[in-house]
């Protein structure tokens, strides 16, 4: 649906190239085309005329250096100002001299707040300390059964009081000491920010337990609205830090920088799948990518990792480069792929895409024909597809109810794939070379492995031409 | 830092993950590649020029906004209001204010435009509305009272015309089925029982489907609702096929003679597949049997951003939304998504959300929407 940035620069640098530096005419034209970027991300109007003042006044005067293009240039003092914004100090939880550690969690009425209580009860637990769950939403039909059902599934004991939220979590801090509890964490309704009296409930719990930490449960998805909110529940609990959560879906997450520049705390945790152990420390690098529509290269290496077993895939991806991949492995590979979730949104985690794949329409139906159309073929015909002719063609269009050109096109492309990715093989020497110059999607856990996007960069050299794919055209990964 | 990094991965190596990553990259590149080609072969010439339109008329507003935006750079403190104050500040909001100086200046326009995209209409949508409106004044030119009548003309002609009714298509045998969908946590077993209320109070025979089999203690909550309609619920164990309990649902409402069953179902995110795949067979199982699906709603939360038109464009296509029930709206978000969703699908808002009480589900109102957009 959206144009990454990086397009929208080429259009607006294209003229620019050769010249050593940026002058202020380029880099507001390149600030129009950001401004767009953030307001469909639903950064909030206002944070994104303070964003751009700040990017203005690196980007005017910048010494172009010869390894960038200006756009890449610009892109890169866009990330880097939103990772900052994002960024920041970060939350280290130091645990109360005194058990319990008290954490509240607030928030809007559907943002996740109970499924994160027990999230974070599992985090604590992994921590190896011993949390309680305390709830302290009496509010929502069976919201404690809820937390009860999900304490019981992560192994932490659950609290309530049926004589009102502020009773449940004052009496929560006597029960985490009688049992033991180091940790207690104080799930409560969802309210609005507007609403007087559940605001002042919210006090009064905050008052009761006095927590050590006090985080709001943001939801991904939320649009311009996101400050007021915030800004609302930052003066009546004043908050330790922000969970961003439903970053499974493909929000762009803007809210998170307009909370974090209102609240002006870090964003701790962030929830990114349903399943409970989908919660994870923040990492400011891979939203800010997501947020400017730059793709997010680490979760889909996240997403691979789980998808794929290890040795199959070695094995697979040394037939890859020797130029020996078949159409099984094809097969089982696009399988895999297809197990990591929806096509279009793993497009849309890679950087660079060009417009054309971004915007289409994905058919997945016509994967299934493309399926079909390989379990048509002969076991020799997938080791060989070179041995396909005229007749063969016709049987395995005949199997798989397609066209003979249909056929044709997927043995074509297939055979252009494995010339290009056998190409690749012999690239291994320039990788140290080239992995320095995208070190920073390396920055999360420092295996080397950040390294991926490699793959399909000699792309651009056969007819089969993904534009914008070519080599060192990878924003935000230099 | 640059340096460690490097540093970092000159020591890792390829470990077997990494290739992993590789071949997914490649792969979903490759398979990406050969259907957009065929699809281009296909596509009828001109499909992209109403983006390129759209295009232009945000990069003018863009222009101006930038323009403005020179200066002020600090985030105003937005004040807590109470909903009387904010419903009062309605009628005296930036709409007002902006249009009612002695003449309509550019600057005018591009507050307008703002205020449009902090309810979140979207920049495309809402420079198309800007654009639109001045065009209407067309000779009026400047006069402030033609542009603000041009502008809620513009904003209703969008919304307006639209059938809000919730259609039953079942007879005395068959039971009508209102099927709800949406991602997580933007209201549907609420809804639902609000809904039910309102429709047993109205003299239907209503049952409930917990098809949320996912979310710990869903059908608990349905059964809390269900009770204070005392409408009758079927329900699941935890895990079970959701497609399942709707169908015993609808079977179990045709046996009672009831008329109406309202089905729920977990909230999923519209980029799962499987996930929205399952919700195919739950909407085709519901049909199949004694029942007959009338209404498909989504449940949108009226504090999603931009992500909203995709939510509805995707699950559209997947089970064919027949109508929108737009939540939480009392708070201080607009819901100004769903002009876009409107004009883009062609789904009205059916119902909505003002509040968490049993008859805080309302038909939805043009004008009032359209005057809260700018409160």
């Amino acid at each position: 649906m959206f144009d990454t940035l990086t397009s929208r620069f080429e259009t607006v640098f294209s003229r620019l190239r050769g010249r050593g530096r940026l002058s202020v005419e380029d880099v507001d034209a390149a600030l129009r085309e950001i401004r767009v970027a953030l307001l469909e991300a639903d950064v909030n109007l206002d944070v994104v005329t303070g964003l751009t003042g700040r990017i203005r006044q690196r980007a005017v005067g910048e010494e172009l250096s010869r390894a960038l293009n200006p756009a890449q240039q610009v892109v890169k003092i866009v990330l880097s100002e939103l990772t900052t914004s994002l960024g920041g100090e970060r939350l280290a939880v130091n645990y109360a001299s005194e058990p319990p550690t008290v954490v509240l969690l607030a928030g809007l009425q559907g943002s996740g707040k109970t499924t994160n209580a027990a999230k974070l009860a599992q985090w604590f637990l992994r921590q190896g300390r011993s949390p309680l769950l305390v709830g302290a939403d009496l509010q929502r039909p069976a919201a404690v059964e809820q937390l009860r059902t999900l304490g019981e599934r992560v192994g932490v004991p659950v609290f309530s009081h049926r004589r009102g939220p502020v009773k449940a979590a004052s009496a929560s801090l006597a029960e985490a000491t009688r049992t033991g509890r180091d940790v207690v964490i104080v799930d409560t309704a969802g309210r609005l920010a507007i609403d007087a009296e559940m605001m002042d409930q919210a006090r009064r719990i905050s008052k009761a337990v006095r927590p050590d930490y006090t985080f709001l449960v943001v939801d991904a998805t939320v649009g311009q609205d996101a400050v007021n909110s915030a800004k609302a529940f930052h003066d009546t609990l004043a908050l330790d830090g922000v969970i961003l959560t439903k970053l499974d879906g493909d929000a762009r997450g803007g809210a998170a920088l307009s909370v974090k520049e209102v609240v002006g705390r870090p964003i701790a945790f962030a929830s990114v799948g349903e399943k409970l152990e989908d919660f994870e420390p923040f990492h400011p690098d891979r939203l800010a990518s997501r947020i400017l529509g730059m793709g997010d290269v680490e979760t889909l290496i996240d997403k691979a990792e789980s998808a794929f077993e290890a040795e199959q895939a070695t094995e697979t991806a040394s037939r890859l480069l020797e130029g020996t991949f078949t159409f099984d492995d094809f097969l089982t590979t696009m399988q895999q792929v297809l197990g990591m979730g929806n096509l279009r949104s793993l497009i849309g985690m890679m950087p660079g895409v060009p417009r054309e794949l971004r915007g289409a329409e994905v058919d997945e139906g016509r994967i299934g024909r493309i399926t079909g159309m390989i379990h048509s073929m002969t076991p020799q015909e997938r080791a060989e597809p070179d041995i396909i002719d005229a007749s063969r063609r016709q049987r395995i269009a005949a199997g798989s109810g397609c066209r003979p050109s249909d056929v044709k096109a997927l043995v074509d492309q297939f055979k252009q794939m494995r010339s290009m990715m056998k190409g690749l093989g012999g690239l291994g020497g320039k990788r140290v070379a080239a992995s320095r110059a995208r070190s920073s999607a390396s920055k999360r856990r420092g295996t080397g492995g950040r390294t991926t996007p490699k793959g399909p960069v000699p792309v651009s050299k056969a007819p089969l031409t993904l534009p914008g794919l070519e080599k060192g055209e990878w924003p935000g990964l230099n | 830092m640059t340096l460690l990094l490097a540093a970092d991965l000159d020591g890792g190596g390829m470990t077997p993950l990494i290739v992993a990553g590789l071949v997914a990259l490649a792969v979903a590149l490759v398979v990406a590649a050969i259907v957009v080609l065929r699809r281009r072969r296909s596509r009828a010439p001109g499909a992209g020029d109403g983006a390129t339109a759209v295009g232009d008329a945000a990069d003018r507003v863009i222009g101006r906004l930038a323009d403005r935006a020179a200066g002020a750079a600090d985030v105003p403190a937005p004040s807590l209001r109470d909903r009387l104050s904010r419903a009062r500040t309605a009628l005296t909001g930036p709409l007002t204010s902006a249009l009612e100086r002695t003449s309509v200046s550019e600057e005018a326009w591009t507050e307008v435009t703002e205020a449009l995209i902090r309810a979140d209409v979207g920049l495309a949508t809402s420079s198309e509305i800007v654009d639109s409106a001045r065009a209407r004044t067309g000779a009026a030119g400047d006069d402030p009272a033609a542009a603000k009548a041009a502008l809620q003309a513009e904003l209703r002609e969008r919304l307006g015309g639209f059938d809000r009714s919730l259609a039953r298509r079942g007879d005395g045998e068959r039971p009508s089925v209102w099927l709800f969908v949406g991602v997580n946590g933007t209201g549907k077993t609420t809804t639902i029982g609000k809904l039910a209320k309102r429709e047993a109070d109205a003299g239907s025979r209503v049952v409930l489907a917990a098809g949320d089999t996912f979310r710990a203690a869903a059908s608990d909550q349905l059964a809390m609702w269900a009770e204070r309609s005392s409408a009758h619920i079927v329900r699941g164990a935890a895990g079970a096929d959701p497609a399942s309990v709707v169908y015993d649902a609808v079977e179990s409402a045709a046996a009672r003679g009831a008329d109406l069953v309202l089905a729920d179902t977990a909230g999923r995110f519209h980029t799962e597949q499987n996930l929205m795949a399952e919700l195919q067979k739950v909407r085709r199982v519901a049909d199949s049997g004694s029942g007959v699906v009338a209404e498909t709603l989504l449940v949108l939360d009226a504090t999603t951003g931009q992500n909203g038109l995709a939510q509805a464009q995707q699950f559209t296509e997947a089970v064919d939304v027949t109508g929108v029930v737009l939540t939480k709206l009392d708070g201080s978000a607009k819901g100004g998504i769903v002009v876009a969703v409107q004009a883009e699908l062609g789904v009205p808002v059916k119902l909505v959300g003002v509040g968490e009480g049993i008859a805080d589900l309302v038909p939805f109102d043009t004008s009032e929407f359209v005057d809260a957009l700018f409160a």
